[in-house]
Formats: structure tokens, sequence, C-alpha cells
């Protein structure tokens, strides 16, 4: 089955690159290309409908949107999209109105990350107050008061 | 049959004969509003302890236990502390109005025990119209819970009123409809007559089934009417936090709570009074032996007996049974207990005119 | 679209808004939001038109905390998610590190866990079941659904010693063996729980106003189910599946004989069915197993320190409340790089403006109520 998904993704969108040192194929690509790639991953036969997990990491360097998906008819199929994203001026087009659930997602990480999700339909803070400053779960965050140094 | 009536003659007599007649009036003025603020306290304070242990043994639990025997000084420690507490005025609200509508809620459970029949002869005010009078002043008290809900400035509590208004005056029609059927039975309006044509057996019995629909119907409409579960939508606490009252404490909050429990003996009252023959005992037919026996029962111990039966019955719906939602009440009211009410009337018209019943 | 500073400035000045629509802040202290959440209501009447729901007040940043602490120590701040089902986050959590160390369980131990994960299932639909009643307006069942939570509660303690926020689970089993009481206190709870089920659907499930209540309100598609993420019992009453345990078993999961409950009708009514059948399924779960756990380790051997190798990790477990999922990127040193807690709440709570539109106020606390959020979780 990986194989396939494998073939099929290198058919709609070459320039992806696949890992498989984890237990799921981790498939990567660029933000620019990402919006019209995973609405192709959306409906195609494999019908990868259920996104379960959508996150970001600071490596510091760059920023990278984690998004974990797996289809409503075989749960065992899951892949992992990454998308590599500049620290600077983190910008990736919103998944929301593919998959709804990325709407909080998306919000979650607009706040905590910093990384800005173009046309989203409600980007402001959910979790944080208003007019917070600074991206709390980027590695460089600094919070002399409530964040104490092991 | 034992009657206060010599009693209160005689106090009668004793104060005219001292007072002339404007003092003797005076007096007996200063006593009844004694006995009934009397009244009103203990009730408020039998019928909260009555209430939580009633709920506690519902809730496999034990209930207040720790002050006096039993946990019965427990509403006395509550009353003091709700005294001592500092009565608050939101920021936005219309104080005159806020301050108001507890005492009008308070005054209309008030006025409404001036007709009950506690006792054999013994009423405040046997006014000829005595039911007419129970209807038309109890749906007052709206007016104090729309105040309250409006005069907050919070939005749970303005719909928390709009709940209880629209409520309170669709329920009144079937309450309504459901005394009219025993007045129909009986042919006054009178309190005292009412309980006098029980004096062969009580109206939930004579008058066939007609006259157990409407008590039926009569006790849904009126724990709806007080505002109690499963109808309580006014005060939901899950919804509204605590609809109408959200605003206030302190003695203003009590009075509210007070008011709530004296309504629910007044209606019961009345339901025992129409149904249950009032402070008649238990009287089946001819059976002379029997009937006189159970006049040795004083008439006051029949009347709370029954009383406190029907505010058990409608402590436990609230105990037992989920809330309704605003649309399922209003639908339940004037699609099924409305129509229900109106047809029963008519059958009980008909029973009252070809003299079916007993 | 309100910002927290602005429903502090509109909605407490005025009771209207500019298009004469009523707006209401359900929480963060509010009775039948079971924690701070904090939810702005727009209203037409007593018909809700929107819904925004406002999170944050008991953010811990779990995960932010989760980067200084080993990989032995993060697992006791997750009991603090959610609190309802201590054990089962914590049994993520070990999972999680036990794959990227490549730790085997022992056969006891994963016993135990399974048995233990199994009874939280049964605290905390006891939990959810009587909150959802007094939500609807009943309070009795909550008494009756505490009554036999507190077994559970004894049960924990004893083997344990907490009653709420459990550490139990380790990598690589679990921290201590079982009490010499648990078998035969579990056995008396099964006992004790079969009897009084039944005594549940006497006092609600049956009831008509309850059923009313509850039948055709908040509606949840199943692609409305799958598209907003919903897994758990919210999923499973909307017809889809999504039970872990059945998708991908973990421990001894794949070695008992248990249903995956389902209901179609996608209703608030069909949540609390799959909720109820739930319970009795977790009571046959723990009733195969408990006479046969086996001897021997209750923990394997695992080094001092762990330091898994650098990759990613991904594990999830069925909790009471849907999909936890544990995402774990090691840089294979002793702390993790990044931790992401997939929590089954917070994809749930994003459908309650969709399917809540439309109904009445008191049918939000009802679905609100069968969507059983626990805040914690959904802030962490």
């Amino acid at each position: 089955m990986t194989e396939d998904i494998k073939q099929y993704i290198s058919e709609i969108q070459p320039n992806a690159t696949f890992e498989e040192t984890g237990e799921w194929l981790n498939v990567n690509i660029a933000a620019n290309e990402f919006h019209p790639f995973a609405s192709m991953l959306r409906n195609s036969r494999f019908q990868f409908d259920y996104l379960f997990c959508l996150t970001c990491v600071d490596w510091k360097t760059h920023l990278t949107t984690v998004y974990h998906l797996s289809s409503s008819q075989n749960r065992g199929l899951n892949i992992v999209i990454k998308v590599k994203l500049d620290r600077n001026d983190p910008e990736v087009e919103t998944v929301s109105d593919i998959w709804r659930t990325a709407e909080f997602h998306e919000r979650e990480v607009y706040e905590m990350f910093g990384v800005t999700f173009l046309n989203h339909p409600d980007l402001r803070t959910l979790i944080l107050e208003d007019g917070f400053q600074g991206y709390p779960l980027r590695k460089d965050f600094e919070d002399p008061i409530n964040m104490i140094k092991l | 049959m034992f009657s206060l009536k010599s009693i209160t003659d005689s106090i009668q007599v004793w104060l005219s004969a001292n007072l002339g007649a404007t003092g003797a009036l005076i007096a007996q003025c200063v006593i009844v509003i004694l006995l009934a603020i009397a009244l009103f306290a203990v009730l408020g304070l039998v019928l909260v302890l009555m209430e939580r242990k009633v709920a506690a043994r519902m809730q496999v639990r034990l209930g207040p236990n720790r002050v006096g025997p039993w946990g019965s000084m427990q509403t006395a420690a509550d009353t003091l502390k709700l005294i001592v507490k500092e009565g608050l005025t939101p920021d936005g609200a219309d104080k005159f109005l806020f301050n108001l509508a507890p005492y009008i809620v308070m005054i209309v459970a008030m006025l409404l025990l001036a007709p009950i029949a506690y006792a054999n002869n013994f009423q405040i005010w046997d006014i000829n119209i005595g039911v007419l009078y129970v209807t038309a002043v109890s749906s007052l008290g709206v007016i104090g819970i729309l105040m309250a809900g409006w005069a907050s400035n919070n939005n749970y509590s303005l719909l928390g009123a709009m709940r209880s208004g629209a409520q309170i005056v669709s329920y009144e029609l079937s309450a309504g409809l459901a005394i009219l059927t025993i007045v129909v039975l009986t042919g006054s309006l009178q309190i005292s007559e009412i309980v006098q044509s029980q004096a062969d057996g009580w109206w939930i019995f004579k008058g066939h089934i007609p006259a157990i629909i409407a008590f039926i119907i009569f006790i849904i409409a009126v724990t709806a009417e007080t505002n109690r579960a499963p109808f309580d939508l006014a005060e939901a606490e899950s919804e509204l936090t605590a609809g109408f009252h959200t605003e206030y404490s302190g003695m203003k909050f009590a009075l509210f709570f007070l008011a709530e429990y004296i309504n629910i003996f007044i209606v019961c009252a009345i339901g025992a009074t129409l149904f249950l023959g009032g402070w008649m005992p238990l009287h089946i037919g001819n059976w002379q032996a029997f009937n006189h026996i159970m006049d040795y029962i004083p008439s006051s111990v029949w009347f709370f007996g029954k009383v406190f039966f029907l505010i058990f019955l409608i402590m436990w719906f609230r105990w037992t049974f989920p809330r309704l939602r605003v649309d399922q009440l209003l639908n339940l009211e004037w699609k099924y207990l409305l129509p229900i009410s109106l047809f029963n009337l008519l059958l009980v018209t008909m029973i009252a005119i070809l003299g079916w019943h007993f | 679209m309100y910002t927290e500073t602005q429903i502090l400035k509109e909605t407490s000045t005025s009771l209207l808004n500019g298009e004469g629509e009523l707006v209401i802040n359900v929480g963060p202290q509010h009775p039948a939001t079971h924690g701070v959440l904090h939810l702005v209501i727009t209203l037409n009447g007593e018909t809700i038109k929107k819904i925004e729901p406002h999170l944050g007040y008991i953010h811990r940043s779990i995960e932010k905390m989760c980067e200084s602490l080993t990989y032995r120590q993060f697992i006791y701040v997750t009991s603090r998610m959610d609190y309802l089902s201590a054990h089962i986050n914590n049994h993520a959590c070990a999972m999680a590190v036990e794959k990227a160390m490549q730790i085997e369980v022992p056969q006891r131990a994963q016993y135990i866990r399974v048995i233990l994960d199994e009874l939280t299932r049964i605290a905390s639909h006891e939990l959810w079941w009587g909150a959802l009643a007094m939500d609807v307006g009943a309070f009795t069942p909550f008494f009756y659904a505490f009554r036999e939570r507190e077994t559970i509660t004894d049960i924990m303690e004893e083997t344990c010693g907490a009653r709420l926020t459990m550490n139990y689970m380790v990598p690589g089993g679990v921290m201590a063996d079982i009490h010499p009481n648990f078998q035969q206190r579990v056995k008396d709870f099964i006992k004790l729980f079969k009897k009084n089920v039944d005594e549940y659907d006497d006092l609600v499930t049956g009831n008509v106003i309850f059923q009313n209540r509850l039948k055709n309100v908040g509606y949840l598609s199943p692609e409305d189910a799958i598209s907003y993420g919903c897994s758990g019992p919210v999923a499973r009453g909307s017809g889809v599946k999504s039970d872990i345990r059945k998708i991908a078993p973990y421990d001894i999961y794949n070695q008992v004989q248990f249903d995956e409950v389902l209901e179609t009708a996608g209703d608030s009514f069909a949540r609390y069915l799959v909720r109820v059948k739930e319970m009795r399924q977790s009571i046959s779960i723990i009733e195969q197993l408990i006479d046969n756990i086996p001897e021997g380790e209750f923990q394997a051997k695992t080094k001092a320190v762990l330091k898994p190798p650098k990759g990613e990790f991904y594990t999830r477990v069925e909790t009471a409340r849907g999909e936890l999922g544990v995402y774990i990127v090691s840089e294979g040193g002793t702390t993790p790089y990044r931790i992401k807690f997939r929590s089954p709440g917070f994809s749930n709570l994003s459908a309650l403006d969709h399917i809540s539109r439309g109904s009445k106020i008191g049918d939000l606390m009802a679905t609100m109520g069968t969507l059983d959020l626990v805040i914690p979780d959904i802030d962490r």
C-alpha cells in the first residue's frame, strides 16, 4: 500500500521527497505546492479524509508544519506530510477548507509558532490572550517570570 | 367534629367588649398579620429542610445532619447567614425595580395565604370568590419575576424572566381549567363551600375519571407555575446559572427562595382543598361509623397531611425528572394539556348537569 | 467574531449587539461547562446563531514543559491533561517512550495496564453520565454515578496511591505491583456494577423527557465527524469507526473480545447510548482479564537514563473521550525535542459550533454534555 501511495504522490507532485525511517510514510513538500497537493490527496482513491493531528516543530533554522493524515475507510493507512517553512516569515496555505478540524489546530499553531495560515477564515488567538507577545512554543521563547529553567 | 370556631369566636367577643368595634378590627388585623408572618417563616424553614431531606433520601445520602438533631436547625442557620450577607446591587441595574422585585414576589405569596381554610372554621378571609381570588392573585407573581429579570441588567436574568413569563402565562390556563372542573361540580367559588361539598367524599373519588384527569393536569400545571423542576426553566442552573435571580444575594435572594416555597405550599393547599377535601376528613358515603372515627383526627392534621403529601409529590418530581426544553414546555401546554383540559371540562359539565357524580 | 478584549467591553455594557442579537458569555465560570471553558454565544431569542469558544483559561503549556523534562518525568505531567483518564494518558506516553526505546513490556504489566485503563474508562463515563444528567436538569443520577465511581477510586487508591491524577504507568511497565486485594476488589466491583448499571437505564435512559431532550439534538453527520476530526464516542455516535483499540490494538487489546459500539443516528442520544454501552463493554474486558493476570515481572528492566534515538514517534490510544495521540520528536537527548499531544477534546470541541447552530440554549447544554469535554484536556 505504501508503494502505491508513493507512486501516486510522485505522479501528482514530482518534487515531493519521502522519508521512511519512521513508522509511517513521511512526505516532504514545499509550502507553495502544499494546498493543491493536500486537496488532491483528500480526493484521491486513498481518501485521506481524516486529519488527526496538525502541529509544528521549531528546528531553530526553520519551522516544519506536520500533518498526520489517515483515511476513515482504512484507519490503518496513515501518512505524514511535512511542510518546511521560513522561520522569519512562516506562511502556508490553510487546509481548513479541506479538513474542518484544521481551523482550530491552525489557530493553535498560529499563536504558538507564529505561522500565518493564508486564507484562514478566522485567524486569531484561540488559547493566548489578545496581544500576547512572542511565540511560546518556539525554542527561543523567553519568559523570565513563568518559565523555570531546569 | 372538633372546631376552632369557639376559640376564634371568644377572642372576637373579648376584643369587641374591650376595644370597641374599630379597635377589635385593628387588633384582629394585627393578630392575623402576626400569624401569617409566623406561618410564612415556619413554612419556609420546614419546607427547605424537607426538600433537602427528601432530596438526600432520593440521592442515597443523608442530607443536613450537623446543626441540631437530624439537622433540624440547618435552615435557621442558613437564614441567619443570608440575613447577615451583603445584598449586592449590580452596576447597571435599575435600582428601584431591582430592590422592589423580591418584595412583590413575596407580597403576592403572602396575599394568597388569606382564603385558604387551614382547619374547620379557621380561615383568614372566607371570600365568596375564593378560588377566583387565588387564580387572579397568583398570576401577579410573574410581574415580580419579570421585574427582577429586567432590572438585573444581566442577559441570563433576562432570558430566565422571559421564559418564566411565557411559562406561567401558559400554564395558568390549564391550572385554571382544572380548578374550574371542581367549581363546576361544586357550584361555588367559596373555599368553605367547596370543602363542605366534600363531606360525603373527596372530589377526586366522587368525580369519576374526569376529576382524576383534572387533578393530574392541576399538579403538572402548578409545578410549572411555581417554576419547579422539571419545569424550572426560569432558573435552569445548568443553562442560565440561576435565571432571573442570578444577580440577587443575601436577604433579597432569600425572599425569592422563600416565596418559591410558600407558593408551593399554596398551590398544594389549593390542590388539597379542591381535590382532596381540604381539612375534611376521609368520609365515605353513608358509612356512619367509619366517618365518625375519621372525625376524631383533628381537621388541621388532615389539611396539613394532605398538603405535605402533595408537596412531597412535587419534590419527588424535582429530584427524578430532567428538565424540559423551552419549546417542549410550551408544546406540552398548548398541544396537550390545554385541549385535554378543555375537553375534560366539557365532560365534567355534562356529569354535573346530569348528576352522575356521587 | 469577538476577541477577548471586545467581549469584556461590549457584552458587559449592553444587552444586545448592533443587529438585535443577544450575546451571552457561557463561562469561564458556568455550571454547565464543567471547568473553565468560555463560549461566546450569539442568540436570536433562545436560538443559537453562533458559538465561539475561547480557550486558554487553564492552559499550562504542558507541551513546552515536557521539553525540559526527561522521558521518565514528563509522563507525570500528562495525568493533569485529561484528569479523568489519567491512566490512559500515562499509558500513551509510556508507550511512546517504549516505542522509541524498543522496550518489551512484560505480559503481567500489559494485563494490569489494560484493566486499569478500562476501570478508568468506566469511572470517566460514570462521571460523564452523572454530569450529563445534571446538565439536562436531573440531579439525582449524579449521586448514583458517584456511588459506583467511588468504588473505582478506592481501588485506584489502593493500588496506585492516588484517586484522581494517578501516576502508575512508567516506561517498561507499571510502577509497582498490584495490591494483593486488587483482584478481589475488582471482582466485587464488577458484581456491583452489573447490578447498578441497569438502574441507570431505569432512571435516565428510558425517561421520556430525557430522550426528548437528546434525540434529534446536535446532529453530527458522519462526513462532518470525519472532517472535524472527531474521535471516540462522538465519532462512533455518528457511525464512524474510530476505536484505536480495534484499529491499532496496543498491549493485549487484540487478545480480548469486545465490540466497537457504533450508533448511526448521530444525535446526542446516539452518543449517549454509545457511552453507556461502552461501560458494559469495558466491564466485559475486565471480566476476561481479571482472573488471568499472568505471574512474572511487572516492569521491564530499563536503563536509568532513557535516551531514545533520533527520530519521530507517534502513538495513539483510545481514552474515554477518543483518540489521544502522542507525537514525540527526539534529537537523541535525554529530553524530548518537541512533544505534541493530540487531544480528543480539542477536535471534538471544534465541531460544537457546527452542530449547535439553530438549536436552543437548552440543547447546547445537552450537546456539550454528550461531547464530554474535559477542559484541561482541551487546553493542555
